[in-house]
């Protein structure tokens, strides 16, 4: 498969009055053409600013990108000034937000918001680019197109102006699409629906979508693969199949294990992650998981784990794939779902770059 | 590959902190302390906290550092210049400039501090209660407000000095009636915003009455901006103050306040200029400096601004 | 026979009445919470779950109908030692994390604001002592008393809105999506400790959410709420395994589950109000098709309902 952006070792940090926080540490993933890359993790783990590094929208200051490069389709972003971005923007990356009601301008119709971006990025006329805001409304399930885009926002549902905004997002044919929880606001039937939108469009523009979300159903919905976001840094990715299926970090555990599930009638208690998140101006020594990790070793407390690789698509950055360290089962609610997937190492092996 | 530490008994499962993990590393900040490391960093702003200072002090200490009284009369050294003896000259009846700068710089104060608390206290329970009783009390609470908002200010002004008299009760009766109305509506609009927040309905359900929720939660929430029309109404009283002295309608000699000074300096400008100088530089300083504080207190005290 | 701690009747409450935007939040609802039970509430954003939370603690004045707690009517009583009484009985927990809790208040005031209104402590340290012991109640501790809100995580400061909540010792609980706003590792924390105090205290919780799979794991029952209507009751595995209005149908299949392959087959409904076609004239209310499994539909889905129950 062919990679369309690889991000390598991204660091990012701002400073705030509270001091400098380490918002990301060290990031590197890819996402290849066409696939949905879904990135999950507690709120402040750096998911958005991940991927707020990625669209360069930083605010600097007090943000600044520290280290790492962020190639698209092979050209680095990280040098490129915001004149360089704005061209960029739009047309080869564009971004779906959460908040369907504040991202769209209250006092411009619906269709002169689209055609802006269209004739900012292609060269053609008004016309042209009006017919293209109702095939993209269109395309986006809402229906009486024409009439709709002489309307106002206000005159929107908050499922339709998310859909909106998917259409303004896909205006210039994006090759990669980011969507900042962008059903997180709405009720589970118009997620259920701005979902299957996003499948479809993925089918039939092509896009590679940057999808990010704190909700696991919402990830095995959507999701060919999937990186979990713990502090700052990635601590484990794979398909969406060996996250669910098979996960090796103990997070990711924790995550899944504290889930109910719908079939299962349970009696006990969930499995709670313990504490809360730690703090990034001054991140713990070692895996920062640690102090909340019930399977914590000796050494996470003293060293950051290293990357391990489980399968050619599968990575873990957890002491716990070292062969000096002991094994460990997951809790009884991730072992239930354990499955033997094709493809898996038979030892995990140390890398040190995914 | 070689950073593969080899110590078995680092491999040995501890399993978590978790008691260590709610623990909260950062010292305690309160709002205020947040504020004030905010406010510290605007320079302007500091600049202004520190000219009032100056200005305060002054007039504190100021009458009693000259050896000449602000009030007695020397016609024998009338209208001096500035010098060794007299440090900003004297004025037509031979009184010290000095003295009487710091003198009015008490007035002055007093006037703007005294208008702004009254201000204060009426705006807030007038606003206060019309925002959390809504409906038709607030709206008849408003109307009053609008109503009397309506005068002419200076109309209203001259009609108290008529009935009561000159004076300094009278200048700063004066200046309140209407004042209170600008405070008032900040208020009420903050109470609003704020009495459908959750944790003031977490105090209904908990039973509390409406004082408590007017006092402990409404209030101490709208500090910020109350706090920010208090500083931006002293200078306005000081200047109407001095506006007024002006047009002859202030206090009484042989009190002085800057405003009756910049008066009476005013006829001698052109040969006896610092009669005029010195109280019109004081009124200036301490508006610009209330004015920066005013600004630099909004932004720290707004979140918004802030995050 | 259970005992019913709260029962609602008929219970209206309708926003700008009058206006052209006059808003019916909760129109004709019905049901009763037993004592120890948990009785979730679902439904789509503006469907009138948090107006129906409020209405029955009283923030709002119902429209019409009527609340009774231990069979006593809540929206009846006048005198003001009645109600502050009533008060301490019925608590509610919030949804916004950040907005719940007063930002210019320290966490021990927070917590004894309860305690400070009804007078439950007799000396200062008795006060604070109760606070201590309300803060390790909720898995947090005493050196938490003396910071502010705003050093607190999410999950940390639902818990302190849940220490208030105890702190006057209620029976009833309502919580209004008590961890909507919340990470799913920090969800299960508040959970569990609403369990284990449901456990330990006997409590009886009202819980609002749109979290479908949550709420079936909290719940004893689940009501599920459509433009301010009760439409369908039962057991909360009843109601998963056979719901009959066909809008809780489409609102179970729309929920997105934890497991790629369950997500890659689901099959979605949608639920279209035309379907009923009610005839006009026609009675629609609440009608029970099974014991405890109340359905809002007409005589005829009355009668096709059972027949393939
Ligand atoms: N402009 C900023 N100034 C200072 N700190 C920031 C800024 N933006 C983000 N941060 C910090 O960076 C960290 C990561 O934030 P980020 O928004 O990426 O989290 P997230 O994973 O997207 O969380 P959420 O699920 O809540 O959206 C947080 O600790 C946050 O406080
Ligand atoms: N104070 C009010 N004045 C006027 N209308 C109101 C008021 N409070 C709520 N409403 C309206 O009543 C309806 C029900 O609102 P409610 O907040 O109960 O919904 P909800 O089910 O809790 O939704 P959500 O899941 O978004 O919290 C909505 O249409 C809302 O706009
Ligand atoms: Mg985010
Ligand atoms: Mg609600």
């Amino acid at each position: 498969m062919e990679k369309l952006l690889e991000v390598k070792n991204l660091e990012v940090g701002f400073q705030t009055y509270g001091g400098y926080v380490q918002a990301v540490r060290g990031v590197s993933f890819d996402v290849n053409r066409g696939e949905t890359l879904a990135i999950v993790g507690e709120s402040g783990s750096g998911k958005s600013v991940t991927t707020q590094a990625i669209m360069k929208l930083i605010p600097m200051p007090p943000g600044e990108i520290r280290n790492g490069q962020i190639l698209l389709d092979g050209e680095d972003l990280v040098p490129k000034t915001s004149k360089q971005m704005e061209k960029i923007l739009g047309q080869d990356v564009s971004m779906i937000f959460q908040d369907p009601m504040t991202s769209l301008n209250p006092t411009m119709r619906v269709g002169a918001q689209i055609t802006e971006v269209i004739l900012k990025h292609n060269n053609v006329s008004k016309e042209t680019a009006n017919k293209k805001a109702i095939e993209l409304l269109e395309l986006v399930g809402i229906p009486r197109a024409e009439e709709r885009v002489r309307q106002y926002p206000h005159q929107f549902s908050g499922g339709m102006r998310q859909r909106v905004m998917i259409a303004i997002a896909l205006a210039a044919n994006p090759k990669l699409l980011i969507a900042d929880e962008p059903t997180t606001a709405l009720d589970v039937t118009i997620q259920a629906q701005i979902l299957e939108l996003m499948k479809s469009i993925k089918k039939e523009v092509g896009s590679s979508i940057i999808f990010i979300t704190h909700d696991l159903g919402v990830v095995a919905n959507v999701a060919d693969r999937v990186a979990v976001m713990y502090a700052g840094q990635i601590v484990e990715i794979g398909t969406v199949d060996e996250i669910f299926y098979d996960p090796r970090h103990p997070y990711t555990w924790g995550l899944m294990a504290s889930m109910p599930s719908l079939e299962t009638v349970d009696e006990g208690q969930l499995e709670a992650i313990p504490g809360t998140p730690p703090d990034l101006t001054n991140p713990p020594k070692g895996d920062a998981f640690a102090p909340r990790n019930p399977y914590a070793l000796q050494i996470d407390y003293e060293e950051e784990p290293p990357m391990f690789q489980v399968s050619p698509t599968h990575f873990a950055k957890t002491w716990l794939l070292h062969p000096e360290a002991p094994r460990i089962d997951p809790p009884e609610a991730v072992l239930k779902n354990r499955r033997k997937l094709a493809g898996t190492f038979e030892k995990p092996v140390m890398v040190m770059e995914v | 590959m070689s950073a593969l530490p080899n110590k078995k008994d680092k491999f040995v499962v501890v399993g978590s902190q978790a008691d260590h993990a709610e623990k909260i590393n950062k010292p305690s900040l309160s709002f205020w302390k947040e504020a004030w490391l905010h406010f510290k960093k605007n320079k302007l702003a500091m600049f202004g906290a520190l000219l009032l200072i100056v200005l305060i002090t002054m007039a504190a200490i100021g009458p009693h550092i000259v050896k000449y009284d602000y009030a007695t009369n020397d016609l024998m050294n009338s209208n001096q210049p500035p010098s060794k003896e007299h440090w900003f000259g004297t004025d037509d009846l031979g009184r010290d400039v000095f003295a009487r700068t710091w003198e009015g710089a008490r007035i002055s104060l007093f006037i703007g501090i005294a208008a702004a608390l009254i201000d204060l206290a009426i705006g807030i329970i007038w606003g206060g209660i019309a925002g959390y009783k809504g409906g038709r009390v607030d709206e008849i609470m408003m109307r009053i407000a609008d109503i009397l908002y309506g005068i002419p200010n200076l109309l209203m002004i001259i009609i108290l000095m008529v009935v009561l008299g000159q004076g300094l009760g009278t200048m700063i009766l004066a200046m309140t009636i209407t004042g209170w109305i600008g405070m008032a509506r900040i208020v009420r609009g903050q109470v609003l915003q704020l009495k459908t927040q959750e944790f003031v309905l977490a105090s209904r359900t908990l039973g509390a009455d409406s004082r408590r929720i007017l006092f402990k939660h409404l209030i101490p929430n709208s500090m910020g901006p109350i706090l920010v029309t208090l500083t931006l109404t002293i200078p306005t009283a000081i200047f109407t103050e001095a506006f007024l002295s002006f047009l002859g309608l202030g206090l009484n000699p042989p009190l002085a306040s800057w405003g009756t000074m910049a008066s009476d300096g005013l006829p001698a400008l052109e040969y006896f200029p610092w009669r005029l100088f010195f109280p019109a530089t004081f009124i200036c300083l301490t508006i610009f400096a209330f004015n920066v504080i005013g600004d630099g207190l909004r932004d720290a005290l707004d979140p918004r601004l802030r995050k | 026979m259970k005992e019913k701690l709260i029962e609602v009747k008929g219970l209206k409450q309708y926003f700008n009445i009058g206006s052209p935007n006059e808003v019916r939040a909760v129109d004709d609802v019905s049901f009763d919470i037993y004592k120890g039970e948990t009785l979730g509430l679902v439904g789509e954003s503006g469907c009138g779950k948090s107006t129906t939370g409020r209405t029955i603690i009283r923030l709002y004045d119902a429209t019409d109908g009527e609340v009774l707690f231990k069979g006593e009517d809540v929206h009846g009583k006048k005198s003001k030692k009645a109600l502050k009484e009533f008060n301490r009985k019925m608590q509610m927990i919030f949804q916004d994390p950040y907005a719940s809790l007063n930002p210019r208040m320290k966490v021990a005031d927070i917590i004894a604001e309860g305690i400070d209104i009804h007078g439950l402590a007799k000396s200062k340290k008795e006060r604070m002592e109760k606070v201590y012991k309300l803060l390790e109640t909720v898995g947090l501790n005493r050196e938490h008393a003396n910071r502010y809100p705003h050093e607190f995580s999410g999950g940390q400061r639902q818990r302190l809105g849940i220490a208030r909540a105890l702190a006057v010792e209620p029976d009833f609980i309502i919580a209004d999506e008590p961890i909507s706003a919340l990470d799913v590792s920090i969800q299960a924390q508040v959970v569990n400790l609403m369990q284990q105090l449901q456990k330990e205290k006997g409590l009886t919780y009202l819980f609002i959410a749109h979290d479908l799979s949550m709420v079936k794991y909290i719940s004893d029952r689940i009501g599920v709420m459509y433009f301010g209507k009760l439409v369908e009751l039962a057991p909360s595995s009843v109601l998963y395994q056979k719901p009959l209005h066909p809008y809780t149908q489409s609102l179970l299949s729309a929920i997105p589950l934890p497991d790629p392959d369950y997500e890659r087959n689901r099959v979605r409904k949608t639920y279209d109000p035309a379907v009923h076609n009610y005839a006009a004239g026609e009675e629609v209310k609440m009608r029970e098709v099974a014991p405890g499994h109340w359905v809002y539909c007409s005589e005829k889905e009355f009668q096709q309902h059972k027949a393939t129950y």
